[in-house]
């Protein structure tokens, strides 16, 4: 089970003081540049969005499940996207989903125990022509040969 | 620096010409989302500091007052096409077009071809049908047959530059514009039969005119980038590659509709259009392109650029606006349109990034010129996302009316490894595959609508006899499952009761009813569902059934996947005929099936066998076989 750290609420206030008071239609604006700064977003900085921009708790949660965007949990050093776009499966990224869940121990949308790689997939990262593409936090990796993946990722 | 009126605009773009005509050398290094990913942006600042290093007069930026002679401009453009063999740099005006672009290559970039003029024979596009290097665009079978109108500007101007964008002409459209009457520039959009680029294909004209005649004290303009098409990315290409163009067009509307605010919507997968488009919207305020008395005009306009949540229905327009007004994006119902109550119930005119793309061409060249492109009832051009299994990929743009054959063929050049083609799947989630005997079609929306599939955004996959159409069309209901945003129950229940059954024949479990059953349920949804995603759902599964029935009867029929994807119903093994014994299967498989030792048959252990497929697709010898 992973542990979520203290959440840093100075560190909200400040991404939250960058929109207006009371300004609801920021709600989407503010909870991706909330989740940009703490890597995911926690109960408690939702809430405080949700106060500061006078929006409706359950508005605030509801939003920040319905986008893909949002996670709720935290996540791992190194965001490993595996794209599962068209161009991609048929191309054979289902392999490389294979790839990392027995390499690293982890499926889509799970975090490995140490907190070092988060897997997601994702639906077309508009890089078809280097199918299939995994990007590891900024970095992308073309054309992805079967059991390669882990191995790439691990050494950096 | 301000451009306050058109007079300092068009003495700002003489400056440039000026500058322009004294560049001895252009070297376009692409910085598309391929070719950045392979590492073109290592590669344009390796050759910037290289050419400095070897003293050539190089520039970044294009400086109207420089004192270089012959200078070299180096800049970073938008997706220059060719996406497979980046990173792409074009040298003008010799046209040499170099391929597979390294940091190590440099070197040699400098010192033979832009200090002596050598053309390098490595580096230039080698022809698979013949094995001749050839040298630029112009010889190149993949450039040929395309023609660029949105794309334009999209791998030929600097990405982030104002300056290249108004030397390559932009913003003389909106200058011409400006001094039409709002009625006149409508009338034009309108005679030239542009349709909306982002998949419906709606009048444009008529969309922005409706949208004048809606009551209210309030209009809008918002560019919908959102591009969730899996196997798309045309709009991707032009936010990033020229985005001074999306926003003049947005200008031009703004100016026909009477708005003074605007919205960019932008799919977060894309942090670089974010990144582009921001900077541009910026650059042009500062310039006085945006803001108050644009040009020197009455009109004031504003844009911002929203980033979007990831989620695909939000490239709904009526969700897509709720999104923006920072809600949960769920469409509804449109039986009062968004032209007449849309963002904040006011009247709202809502486009897609390669439509407003369109839009200076149509002004600058006329409503004529463009409808003298294309067919009848879908002028002008179309860009295209040309992927999967076909051996040219990358963005092209062609005429309507070109027929797949000439694009998957001519500019494709073809299925990889000289395999079948099988089909080719286009307007994403909500278009349909078409088989051998569509190759002939016609590519524009009326055709494709007709043949079962539709225009969508303009993605085009190209598919071998290796896919298998069962398991596409799980994987494209399995896409609108998850992306469902659950408001209409057809679309929630119905898109989940059709993935069931398509799994259940992808299991080999299916039974004979279970086709009609497919249909039935299919056209249920596509009648009653509440917005555009649910209402054409069901289209991937249909037009497969459709155009390859046969495939799903064996599946039904003889528990069998003739192309070898379905899981439970294959069985991989080596032909020992066919194996060299060469271990890359046994190195590939995940689960660790493959025995064998070197230069000996290997064997695949049907126990641990996962049967994910990753041997047949790495064997170079096509040894291993499906049954």
């Amino acid at each position: 089970m992973n542990v979520a750290p203290a959440v840093d609420m100075d560190r909200v206030g400040a991404v939250l003081d960058r929109f207006e008071k009371g300004e609801r239609s920021h709600l989407v604006h503010a909870l991706q540049d909330l989740q940009s700064e703490i890597h995911y977003l926690p109960k408690e900085a939702i809430k405080a969005a949700a106060k500061y921009l006078d929006v409706p708790l359950h508005s605030a949660f509801s939003v920040a499940t319905f986008y893909k965007a949002f996670s709720l949990v935290p996540r791992g050093e190194t965001i490993i996207k595996v794209c599962l776009g068209t161009s991609c499966h048929i191309r054979g990224a289902s392999v490389v989903v294979e790839d990392l869940r027995i390499g690293l121990g982890v499926g889509p949308g799970e975090t490995t125990q140490d907190m070092k790689y988060t897997v997601e997939v994702v639906n077309c990262v508009g890089a078809c022509a280097l199918a299939p593409v995994v990007i590891a936090n900024t970095r992308y990796i073309a054309d992805v040969k079967p059991g390669t993946i882990v191995k790439i990722i691990e050494e950096g | 620096m301000g451009i306050a009126n058109l007079k300092k605009l068009e003495a700002r773009r003489s400056a440039l010409h000026k500058a322009h005509e004294n560049v001895k050398t252009q070297v376009r290094v692409c910085s598309g989302t391929g070719c950045a990913a392979l590492g073109a942006f290592e590669v344009y600042d390796a050759l910037v500091e290289e050419s400095k290093k070897a003293g050539l007069p190089v520039q970044v930026e294009l400086a109207p007052c420089g004192k270089d002679k012959d200078p070299i401009f180096v800049s970073l453009t938008g997706c220059q096409g060719f996406c497979q063999i980046g990173p792409l740099v074009h040298i003008l005006p010799e046209d040499i077009l170099y391929t597979g672009v390294k940091v190590s290559s440099v070197k040699d970039i400098v010192g033979k071809t832009l200090a002596d003029g050598q053309v390098i024979d490595k580096l230039l596009y080698k022809n698979p049908e013949d094995k001749k290097r050839l040298k630029g665009r112009a010889d190149i079978p993949f450039y040929k047959g395309q023609e660029l109108v949105a794309l334009e500007g999209c791998g030929s101007v600097a990405a982030d530059s104002l300056d290249s964008y108004i030397a390559s002409g932009g913003f003389s459209s909106l200058a011409k514009a400006l001094k039409m009457d709002p009625d006149q520039v409508i009338a034009e959009v309108e005679k030239s039969g542009l349709r909306g680029r982002g998949g419906g294909g709606f009048p444009t004209g008529r969309k922005w005119r409706s949208c004048v005649n809606a009551t209210g004290d309030e209009r809008f303009v918002i560019c919908n980038g959102d591009e969730g098409d899996p196997g798309a990315f045309m709009d991707c290409c032009i936010m990033e590659g020229d985005p001074y163009r999306v926003i003049e067009g947005m200008i031009i509307c703004a100016h026909a509709v009477g708005s003074s605010t605007g919205f960019i919507y932008v799919r977060h997968e894309y942090p670089r259009a974010v990144e582009r488009l921001s900077l541009a919207v910026k650059t042009c305020e500062e310039n006085g392109l945006l803001g108050t008395k644009i040009l020197g005009s009455d009109l004031n306009f504003d844009i911002s650029v929203a980033r979007g949540g990831g989620a695909f229905v939000c490239g709904e327009s009526t969700a897509l606006m709720r999104s923006i007004e920072g809600s949960v994006g769920e469409p509804r119902a449109k039986y009062v349109r968004s032209v007449q109550r849309g963002f904040r119930d006011k009247p709202t005119v809502l486009n897609n990034v390669e439509t407003f793309a369109c839009v200076p061409s149509i002004i600058n060249e006329g409503s004529d010129w463009f409808a003298s492109r294309g067919t009848e009832k879908s002028s002008g051009t179309k860009a295209f996302c040309l992927v999967g299994k076909v051996v040219n990929t990358g963005l092209i743009e062609v005429p309507m009316g070109t027929k797949l054959r000439d694009v998957v063929f001519g500019i494709g050049g073809g299925i990889i490894d000289g395999r079948p083609f099988k089909a080719v799947q286009t307007g994403g989630p909500s278009g349909g595959c078409l088989g051998e005997n569509y190759l002939d079609l016609p590519v524009d929306f009326d055709a494709l609508a007709e043949a079962g599939s539709m225009m969508g955004s303009g993605g085009m996959i190209v598919m071998d006899d290796r896919t298998c159409m069962v398991d596409v069309a799980k994987y494209f209901l399995n896409f609108l499952m998850e992306e469902s945003c659950g408001k209409c129950v057809p679309c929630r229940e119905g898109v989940y009761q059709l993935h069931a059954l398509l799994d259940k024949l992808s299991r080999g479990e299916g039974e004979p009813q279970d086709l009609e059953k497919i249909q039935r349920l299919g056209k249920e949804i596509q009648v009653s569902s509440l917005c555009g995603l649910g209402k054409s759902a069901p289209n991937p599964v249909l037009s497969t059934l459709k155009n390859f029935r046969e495939e799903y009867e064996a599946h039904v029929n003889d528990k069998r996947c003739p192309a070898g994807v379905c899981r439970d119903i294959t069985t991989f093994t080596i032909d020992p005929d066919k194996c060299t014994g060469c271990l890359v299967c046994k190195k590939a498989c995940p689960p660790d099936a493959i025995s064998g030792e070197k230069k000996q048959v290997h064997v695949i252990d049907q126990d641990k066998c996962t049967q994910c497929g990753a041997c047949r697709l790495v064997c170079k010898f096509d040894a291993v076989v499906t049954s």
